[in-house]
């Protein structure tokens, strides 16, 4: 564990998608590491493979070749109850659309990790409590989903990530649904979070803005890494 | 996850949509429903039955010609000429366990008053009967032994034959007749009460000489009513009658016997018997229902599935595995067959209430029948509910999250 601090190393990576006679190369060989504590953007054209490359460092999709390892842990190879474990324990994913619970409070939302946990009901609770809290949204627990505007949405959805104490938090296109200004707003909560827990945090974005937000900035085009920009401070 | 939470999380589900939850439980509320029901008529036919036996007494025997191999089938019995007026008199006479004996000849013929036409059972019994069986005169007297033993065509109407001929006119003294020959009615029997299955007071009693020589035409008797002193010495009153008639019948030891002696119990099993059977036959006709109840919620399952793939999409994307969301969906379908099931078992016992009370069936409803359709309820949960619940758990996490 301690040889280094790597949080995710890929090598070699790809992903082919078969649909019937025709085969689709999504990825095409990535080969990234990234240091436990880092807040990286990937940017690139649409359907350059960064939805794809977040899945399966996000544990959701697993590569068709190379090797995936997550906090020193070949995760690559494990089964699907594995990989269900892990995402519980030490992965947040944000998604553009928000994938919250339909016509469920905000605060079952956060629960929801915790649910899947060995954690009792009361610490649940208090947990998911803090978690909203964190996001600024106190008062809110009780709104149901489609009672919070998309920020908020976006805000639950970032709780919910972070309330199991993960090591890494995956945002698809966070502020992809929402508008500028709200889309900054939220930005200030992951780099909040960032910077006061040290969480690592990754995220896809189109939007150039929101790149000042990262340290380091992947290009990704036709299932590659095109080059990697370090942001100057 | 825990069981508890996963029951809390069904409930939700099952919540958020109550019209559709009720109409789903409601196949499993009309067939729990009419499990209970329709066994608890067959129950009650043979609740009543065991009554009516144990009604009769336990000192009674029954002796029929024909092997114990027999025993309790038709046509067994009854076709043998082997026992004779005989062999009753000699029952009495040569045991002091036995108190009465009633010969009997019976058979079913038409009797006719004034322009009134009756089709009944006619028992040709002896003088004794009434004693035997404990049923009371309610008018006029029995025939006696002279009468039985000259062969007079004499007859004690059973109430409701008394009611079918004389319509509450005065039959004693009146003559009525039995194929074609006049007999003169002098008493009537008090009504042992009919129930929904058949009647004890559809009988017309004479003499059994009488229906020997009159309308049987035969000089042996079908069978022997026996009762004991008392009814602790049934068992010891039956060797008594089988060692007799053995000698009389000079029936070698280690040969069959060619008669067979049946006390209350024996007679009361195979009755009861009949009563279960139809008890499963009711019960199993309305398992059907409960059946398509349980595909009913296999149906609702499937689609209910289909429509929370993007749920089931993000509860795998935030560490649900395959048999959290399995017991999910497999809780949620055994909490609404549960459901189903009690309040099937309210319907069940409010509609088998309103059978007896207005169709004038005995019904009786037993915790057993209430437990067996709640667990079948709950089977039929699991086992309509497994199929939807494998197809979600084994739904991929990022094709369920796509889901439109
Ligand atoms: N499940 C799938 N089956 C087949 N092809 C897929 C599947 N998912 C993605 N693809 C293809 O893989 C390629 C990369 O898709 P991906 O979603 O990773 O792109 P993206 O960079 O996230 O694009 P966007 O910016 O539009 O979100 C695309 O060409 C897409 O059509
Ligand atoms: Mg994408």
């Amino acid at each position: 564990m301690s040889e280094n601090n790597n949080i995710i190393k890929l090598e070699n990576i790809t992903k082919t998608y078969v649909m019937g006679e025709n085969k689709l190369d999504a990825l095409k060989g990535i080969s990234y590491t990234i240091k436990r504590g880092a807040m990286i953007a990937i940017m690139g054209p649409s359907g350059s493979g960064k939805s794809t490359l977040m899945n399966v460092i996000g544990c959701l999709d697993k590569p068709t070749s190379g090797t995936y390892y997550l906090e020193n842990e070949l995760v690559s190879k494990l089964d699907k109850n594995r990989l269900a474990g892990i995402r519980n324990k030490r992965i947040g994913f944000v998604f553009q659309n928000f994938n919250l619970l339909a016509r469920t409070s905000a605060l079952e939302n956060v629960e929801l990790p915790l649910v899947y946990s060995n954690v009792s009901a009361k610490e649940t609770r208090e947990r998911a409590q803090k978690a909203l809290q964190q996001v600024g949204l106190k008062g809110r627990e009780d709104h149901k989903t489609n009672q919070l505007s998309g920020g908020e949405k976006q805000r639950v959805a970032i709780a919910r990530a972070l309330v199991n104490h993960p090591s890494l938090i995956l945002a698809d296109e966070p502020t992809g649904n929402l508008d500028t200004k709200t889309g900054i707003d939220i930005m200030e909560v992951f780099k909040s979070l960032h910077e006061k827990s040290g969480i690592t945090v990754v995220l896809v974005t189109h939007d150039p803005e929101v790149t000042v937000y990262a340290e380091k900035v992947i290009h990704l085009r036709d299932g590659l890494i095109e080059n990697e920009k370090r942001r100057e401070t | 996850m825990k069981i508890l939470r996963t029951i809390k999380v069904a409930l939700k589900a099952l919540g958020r949509n109550k019209m559709r939850t009720f109409l789903t439980a409601l196949g499993i509320i009309i067939g729990v429903g009419a499990v209970i029901a329709m066994v608890s008529i067959g129950q009650g036919a043979k609740e009543e039955v065991e009554a009516r036996f144990s009604e009769m007494g336990t000192n009674l025997l029954f002796v029929r010609p024909g092997s114990r191999q027999f025993r309790g089938r038709h046509g067994g019995g009854g076709s043998y000429d082997t026992l004779t007026e005989e062999d009753a008199k000699a029952l009495v006479e040569n045991s002091d366990l036995i108190q009465y004996v009633s010969p009997n000849v019976n058979t079913r013929t038409q009797v006719i008053y004034a322009n009134k036409n009756w089709n009944t059972s006619i028992y040709g019994v002896g003088h004794h009967y009434p004693l035997i069986r404990n049923w009371e005169i309610d008018e006029g007297v029995f025939f006696s032994e002279s009468q039985v033993r000259s062969g007079q065509k004499v007859c004690v109407l059973g109430s409701e034959v008394n009611n079918n001929l004389f319509e509450g006119m005065y039959s004693i003294g009146q003559v009525i007749r039995i194929k074609k020959i006049p007999f003169r009615v002098i008493g009537t029997m008090k009504s042992k009460g009919a129930s929904g299955w058949f009647s004890q007071d559809d009988v017309i009693f004479i003499p059994y000489t009488t229906a020997q020589t009159r309308l049987v035409g035969i000089d042996h008797v079908q069978s022997i009513d026996v009762s004991a002193v008392n009814g602790k010495v049934t068992a010891e009153a039956q060797e008594h009658i089988e060692e007799i008639l053995r000698i009389r019948h000079k029936i070698a030891p280690g040969a069959e016997d060619d008669f067979n002696v049946r006390d209350m119990a024996d007679i009361q099993e195979g009755a009861s018997e009949a009563t279960q059977v139809l008890t499963i036959l009711l019960g199993g006709i309305a398992s059907i229902s409960l059946l398509v109840g349980g595909i009913g919620i296999m149906n609702i399952m499937l689609v209910s599935v289909t429509e929370r793939i993007r749920e089931i999409g993000v509860r795998m994307s935030v560490g649900a595995r395959e048999r959290d969301i399995l017991l999910q969906f497999l809780i949620e379908a055994i909490v609404l067959s549960l459901m189903g099931g009690l309040l099937g078992i309210v319907l069940g016992v409010g509609s088998s209430r309103l059978i007896s009370q207005f169709a004038g069936m005995e019904t009786s409803v037993s915790m057993g029948s209430i437990l067996l359709a709640f667990l079948f309820a709950g089977s039929v949960g699991i086992f309509f509910g497994f199929y939807p619940a494998r197809k979600a758990s084994k739904l991929d996490p990022i094709d369920a999250l796509r889901y439109e």
